[in-house]
């Protein structure tokens, strides 16, 4: 009988150099087990688009994009504006994403997104309802995956938060009923939160943050946790096959929430006075 | 607008006069159709699901196949009469979405190695949506594995706990999913004590998600049960012959 979820044998040899360094506090690119990579955010990267946001972690780049548009609401939300998050796996970002519709990885990424940002009640979609019922701003969110090295979750909401907190969008009026755009004037969307995601990688009884790909191969599970603030969850996918031991998951929340914090610090300091928590 | 609808009553229960940690009825069967190797259907409430095994067989197409163990497929599929407003019957992004979590959640169970290059096929129909439709499937595509004789370290049990008017509820309705602050599916292998299929979709506190796991556990090992007592049914009166 095989033991379950045997790796081939090459990743087992891998398996066990990484359990090993882990063991020991290390990691095989010289990080702390509970270390994220470096993390670099750059805003307004591209001009045509109402908010973007370029974010590396390490060796991942993800780009994100935010553009606006009315629309007719949804007819079971009349009184709230539209959010639509789409993700990519680009074909530049690794011999393994191909061209083509967005496959079931691409799918779970930009549901993830969409959940961290909408569940987390980071844009207040309430406050687009510009004629309730009528007329209702329409955010969407794109984000594509442009180099992938382990972990494109906590890079996608990183960009895709920051996107949507620096946007400026036309600014419109309602003048007798009818919707007016205020030329020459633009306005931040309503963002009140920066939710971020962290995932988190098990080997045996050990915890990792922020695999590198070649970790994210030898791994048992892993799982992306996603904090709207730095108290409130708002979304968690276990994204990858093998079992997740009930012990190992204090650890995980405890040290997730540390690094979604950190994040979003500096989220913060990255895009400095473009955004602030609104005072309520 | 405040909605008029009480969530949880002043005594406690639910809507539908649950206690908070009280699940729905749940009704298994293993071996419900003829044609699959193995099949199974799950009733929790009105939430009805079947689930349909093929294989294990020969990887289509043939790139797929791994060298070193088997591969599952698997369609997570809601008819289109399955829900209040008709469903367009092609897939939707979510039920990709689902068919992936449940065939990670299937494959951290099956000894996948005892069939290299080959494909298990899994497909989860859901007859009818009351909520809990994902991990009332997994419980099914599990127990039709089970009967389909695949060899397995545990079975997959799996339930939807949620946070409702600010308490947390096991084994979430269509009602209390429509209006809930958290939807927590979880799966377990019991026996393992080991996590298979996790998500959350809305806002909890972590001391919440502990709660909520620990709810959850409870509603597992009570499916867990009811899925053995089927297969032990399934196969108690095998070979009998007819009077």
């Amino acid at each position: 009988m095989y033991r379950l979820g045997e790796k081939p044998y090459p990743t087992q040899i891998v398996q066990q150099k990484l359990y090993e360094l882990i063991s020991s506090g290390r990691r095989i690119d010289g990080r702390a087990p509970n270390q994220h990579r470096p993390v670099k955010v750059e805003v307004d990267v591209v001009q045509k688009a109402e908010g973007s946001a370029m974010v590396s972690m390490g060796g991942t780049k993800v780009i994100a994009g935010v553009k606006f548009d009315l629309g007719l609401p949804y007819p079971d939300t009349p009184d709230k504006g539209n959010l639509t998050v789409n993700a990519e796996l680009l074909p530049l970002a690794s011999a393994s994403f191909e061209p083509g519709p967005p496959d079931e990885r691409a799918i779970e990424l930009s549901r993830f997104v969409d959940r961290c940002l909408r569940e987390s009640q980071a844009l207040r979609l309430d406050r687009l309802a510009l004629i309730p019922g009528q007329k209702v701003g329409v955010v969407y969110v794109d984000v594509y995956v442009l180099d992938y090295d382990g972990n494109y979750f906590a890079p996608a909401v990183l960009a895709a938060t920051a996107a949507i907190a620096t946007a400026r969008v036309q600014r419109h009026e309602v003048r007798n009923g009818v919707l007016a755009r205020v030329e020459g004037e633009e306005v931040p969307l309503p963002v009140v939160k920066l939710p971020t995601a962290v995932m988190m990688g098990v080997l045996r009884e050990r915890v990792i943050v922020d695999p590198n790909a070649l970790e994210e191969a030898a791994l048992e599970t892993s799982v992306v946790m996603g904090w709207g603030t730095d108290d409130e969850l708002a979304a968690i996918q276990k994204n990858t096959p093998g079992l997740l031991p009930m012990e190992v998951l204090e650890e995980i929340v405890e040290v997730s929430r540390t690094i979604a914090s950190r994040l979003r610090r500096t989220l913060r300091e990255s895009i400095g006075d473009r955004w602030s928590e609104p005072k309520e | 607008m405040t909605s008029e609808l009480v969530l949880i009553k002043e005594d406690g229960t639910r809507i539908d006069g649950r206690r908070p940690d009280e699940m729905r009825p749940a009704h298994m069967e293993a071996g419900v159709l003829e044609n699959a190797e193995g099949s199974a259907f799950v009733q929790m409430g009105k939430t009805k699901i079947y689930a349909a095994i093929f294989g294990p067989r020969e990887a289509h197409p043939r790139h797929l196949a791994q060298p070193h163990r088997a591969i599952i497929q698997c369609r997570y599929h809601m008819a289109s009469f399955s829900v209040t407003e008709r469903k367009s019957p092609g897939m939707t992004r979510r039920e990709h979405e689902l068919s992936k979590v449940i065939k990670e959640a299937l494959e951290s169970v099956v000894f996948l190695e005892e069939y290299p290059r080959s494909v298990i096929d899994v497909f989860v129909e859901v007859i009818q949506a009351d909520a809990g439709t994902r991990t009332a499937g997994l419980t099914a595509a599990s127990l039709a594995l089970a009967d389909a004789g695949i060899p397995m370290a545990d079975l997959c049990a799996g339930v939807a706990v949620g946070k409702v008017a600010g308490t947390l509820v096991l084994d979430l309705s269509e009602d209390e999913d429509k209006h809930c602050e958290a939807d927590l599916p979880v799966a377990m292998a019991p026996s393992l004590n080991s996590i298979v299929l996790l998500q959350l979709n809305g806002r909890l506190t972590k001391d919440e998600l502990k709660a909520g796991l620990q709810l959850a556990k409870k509603g597992t090992d009570l499916l867990y049960d009811l899925q053995k007592k089927a297969l032990q049914k399934r196969f108690a009166s095998y070979g009998e012959v007819p009077e």
